[in-house]
């Protein structure tokens, strides 16, 4: 935990000189609207990062896939580019941007500090208004330069649209190989764009599930170790594994609380029943959540933790509930036809995902959590078990086509417009995204 | 025979024990070994023994969609399931229950739990000692029928009768 702190440490610096003041937009470039969509994605330039090898082209091709695959953005062909920029602490010749039809644009310098580091710069232009919206340079260790390339994304994204960015996370997800009735599954770890695959576990043991901790250090997932389904934790820097809780059963569907303090999981009780419990991870006390007789899974907290949604089949067949975290007043939320399950609330409080079935389909939609509004995103053969960007704003999921052989994780925004899948080496599925590295 | 019946009607899962079996690979912990079933020799399963069980009792239940009940044909081979254990009773068994990939994968963890818990409930109504009889889920983590389709939907609905050997 002490080495990823070290080797993530990026030192941001603020800029001093004339054209260094940060200048807010009046207003965002670009307004979302999840229901309309954005009409047109923002045209926006981004410059090769001058330096004096390939990082700085390394850096800006980063920073455009990312800018592209969200949707918002639309980066202007370099072909088109007038102004060549060699100089980026100069202001540019707006009108040559203008001509293009860049409305924003981004230049940058990528340069070799005495000690080794990189030291990269950034500066975000409004060329209408014709002035500097933000800029910022960041120094940090040369195997950081993607981070540094998804937190300069990040801050394009903040200072565009008004609202957090989603590119300086990691995605845990399990990675399938083998066929599919003698599949092999390992826990794998990735930044969002599918860059620095890690492998976490060898694949002698089946594990399912893996969820971030809030501080993005730990994951908690179910493992069949020893021949008995668990829920474990898992320090990601040293491999440290610790069994959850010593219940007479199955537990699985695990997750952490938003403090972090608690897992919330799913224990199989003799009768077949299946129950919710929260565990503290300080005093090892737990609770049980739920008591009917019925399959109670897949409990996902709000973000303020005081609420608790999941899964359960106590009026028949799987449908969404929401409860108090105490376990109080559960109320069911999902009444169209079908099966609700895998609920998960966003980080924002303002709805919650889940995987739909009906039809002999299954969808990925959204709900708020009174169960109004209900919005399918994504239908198909196979879609199931979205997780949040830590702006929810986009999801991410796992999909299997007919005759496929496995699945494979996709992105989707909140239109339902902007699907993108998501580079894996092998098949993968069980995705969750990390919040905000920062 | 009921068996052979009802694996005579899907070729695919002939092909797959065929070639199962042609490997050399078959496993009597989670595969069945039905030779037998397609005419490689029925009778040579020693009486007692998990490939007489498997062969000649059936070790494996089917159910409907979204259901733990345990349907009159699958009462039948829990029936001589039990006589069977009654009969070898040095035998523990672990009854693991699976689930088809046409439902999520923690509602299908859950739904395996419930399955298995149905089957040894149902083979503790008819005299195996509960203590004797272990459970476990494996949702739809373990297929055995892998086309994308209802007839291979239907067959990995099922609970399993693993012997663990004998037990002291």
């Amino acid at each position: 935990m002490k080495s990823f702190v070290k080797a993530a440490l990026i030192v941001l610096a603020a800029f001093a000189g004339s054209l260094n003041l940060a200048v807010q937009p009046a207003r965002a470039l670009v307004e979302i609207d999840v229901n309309r969509g954005v009409v047109e994605p923002l045209p926006i330039a981004i410059t090769d990062f001058l330096s004096g090898d390939d990082m700085g082209v390394k850096v800006t091709d980063v920073i455009t896939a990312n800018l592209q695959r969200s949707g918002l953005f639309k980066p202007v062909d370099k072909a088109a580019f007038i102004e060549k920029v060699t100089n980026p602490d100069v202001a540019p010749r707006f009108e040559d941007w203008k001509v293009v039809n860049a409305q924003a644009l981004v230049t940058g310098r990528v340069t070799r500090e005495a000690d080794g580091r990189l030291k990269a710069e950034y500066r975000l232009w409004d060329t209408f208004a014709g002035k500097q919206i933000t800029g910022e340079q960041f120094f940090t260790s040369e195997s950081n330069w993607r981070r540094v390339a998804h937190i300069i994304s990040d801050a394009i994204y903040k200072a565009l649209t008004g609202e957090k960015g989603y590119f300086d996370t990691r995605v845990v997800f399990v990675d399938e190989s083998g066929p599919k009735n003698a599949r092999q599954k390992r826990l794998a770890i990735m930044d969002q764009d599918g860059a620095n695959l890690r492998y976490l576990t060898k694949g002698g043991d089946l594990v399912l599930t893996p969820r971030f901790s809030p501080n993005r250090q730990e994951i908690t997932y179910m493992s069949y170790a020893g021949g008995q389904p668990r829920v474990y934790l898992l320090q990601i820097e040293t491999g440290q594994r610790e069994l959850v809780g010593d219940f007479p059963g199955m537990t699985f569907a695990p997750r952490f609380s938003p403090d972090g303090q608690k897992v919330i999981m799913t224990l199989g009780r003799d009768d077949g029943n299946a129950n919710i419990y929260a565990m503290d991870l300080r005093s090892r006390t737990t609770q049980r959540l739920t008591a009917a007789n019925a399959i109670d899974t897949s409990p996902s907290y709000s973000p303020q933790g005081d609420r608790i949604v999941f899964t359960s089949d106590r009026a028949g067949r799987a449908q969404i509930y929401v409860m108090g975290a105490d376990g109080s007043n559960p109320q069911r939320i999902s009444f169209g036809d079908g099966t609700y399950s895998t609920p998960v609330w966003s980080p924002r409080g303002d709805l919650v995902a889940f995987t739909k079935q009906s039809g002999g389909d299954f969808s990925i939609g959204v709900m708020r959590p009174d169960g109004s509004g209900e919005r399918i995103l994504t239908t198909g053969f196979l879609n199931e078990g979205p997780t949040w960007a830590p702006n929810g704003r986009y999801l991410m999921f796992f999909r299997e086509q007919p005759g496929g052989g496995g699945p494979k994780l996709f992105s989707i925004d909140l239109t339902g417009r902007n699907e993108q899948p998501v580079p894996t080496p092998n098949f993968a599925s069980d995705p969750a995204w990390s919040p905000l590295l920062d | 025979m009921q068996r052979l019946a009802t694996l005579t009607r899907n070729p695919a899962m002939i092909a797959l024990v065929a070639g199962l079996s042609l490997a050399g690979c078959a496993s009597k912990k989670t595969i069945p070994n039905n030779a037998a079933d397609i005419g490689l020799g029925a009778n040579a399963a020693t009486p007692g023994s998990s490939q007489d069980f498997t062969v000649n009792v059936g070790d494996r239940i089917f159910f409907d969609t979204d259901s733990s009940s345990i349907r009159a044909d699958a009462q039948q081979t829990l029936s001589r399931q039990a006589q069977w254990l009654t009969r070898y009773g040095s035998y523990r068994i672990t009854i693991e229950g699976h689930a088809d990939e046409r439902g999520t994968r923690e509602y299908n963890l859950a739904l395996g739990a419930r399955r298995a818990a149905a089957t040894r409930d149902y083979l503790v109504s008819q005299g195996v000692a509960a203590s004797r009889i272990k459970t476990i889920s494996y949702g739809k983590e373990r297929p055995v029928a892998v086309c994308d389709d209802i007839s291979c939907w239907s067959q990995n609905r099922r609970a399993v009768t693993v012997l663990n050997g004998a037990g002291s």
